[in-house]
């Protein structure tokens, strides 16, 4: 599924990685913990997630995550961005919460890795 | 070729930088990406064990050669009590502050473990703890 049209789905907003943005990703998986995301193999993955810190990133970067949806309303900081923008992680502000953006993404057909 | 890396306590908006310059230079020399992953996934695990759990920070020692990496993370104390029962997933010890901060599920070890081919963990209280990650980097 291509990032842009997730965006929309979402009624988000892409905040870093814009001209990445044409980009599929197969897999969702939602997480707030990190070490959650870290024991991901699978590659083309999108992370829903309400936790929004500069280590939210640094996982993503390490994890190789290709695009990652801060949910509830969460405003990305300076600092976050910066990063993203430097690793390449895709950041998407979303007002929804994290159930709702899985469902959502779900019932499109972005698949659940397990 | 042999890098040092200083790792500050506490300092969540750091941690991870040591890890990722590793990343870069496996990626310069063209390590296969699965490899580059498993093995950066395992050193940014030690990495933010030392800025979670240790007191006065610590380092990180990479040695690269053609065929393997070796990473040493080591800190000051305060060592592990009870290693058999660290590397239990769901073992932990993290204070309210490294949960907010997504940390604290007593997974970092046991994925150390999954994404190391040699993995070492010495560990005592009254010294500190040094955690060896040996990932061979010819697929
Ligand atoms: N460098 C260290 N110094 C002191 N104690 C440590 C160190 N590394 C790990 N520990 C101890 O081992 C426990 C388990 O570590 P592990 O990395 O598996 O989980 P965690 O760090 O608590 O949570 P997670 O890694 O899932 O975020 C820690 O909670 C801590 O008690
Ligand atoms: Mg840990």
């Amino acid at each position: 599924m291509k990032i842009t049209e997730i965006t929309t789905l979402l009624g988000g907003h892409i905040v870093c990685g814009k001209a990445r943005a044409y980009i599929s990703v197969q897999y969702g998986f939602a997480a707030d913990l990190l070490s959650d995301i870290l024991t991901l193999e699978t590659e083309g993955i999108l992370v829903i997630t309400g936790l929004c810190t500069l280590q939210t990133i640094r996982t993503a970067e390490m994890a190789e995550i290709d695009c990652v949806v801060i949910a509830r309303g969460k405003k990305v900081s300076p600092a976050m961005k910066d990063l993203a923008d430097r690793t390449g992680v895709i950041l998407i502000e979303a007002d929804c919460s994290v159930f709702k953006a899985s469902g959502i993404l779900y019932a499109s057909g972005l698949q659940p890795i397990y | 070729m042999k890098f040092e890396f200083d790792i500050v306590d506490g300092d969540f908006a750091k941690a991870g930088t040591a890890s990722s310059q590793v990343k870069h230079l496996l990626k310069q020399l063209n390590v296969d990406t699965k490899i580059i992953k498993k093995t950066t996934v395992a050193i940014y695990e030690a990495e933010v064990n030392v800025v979670a759990h240790a007191i006065g920070g610590g380092k990180l020692l990479a040695d690269i050669n053609l065929e393997r990496i070796v990473v040493e993370v080591v800190d000051e104390g305060p060592g592990i009590e009870d290693i058999a029962r660290a590397m239990e997933v769901g073992f932990s010890t993290a204070s309210p502050q490294v949960i907010s901060m997504g940390f604290g599920a007593g997974m970092g070890l046991p994925n150390m473990r999954k994404n190391s081919d040699e993995l070492e963990v010495i560990s005592d209280v009254s010294g500190g703890t040094r955690v060896v990650i040996t990932n061979y980097l010819v697929a």
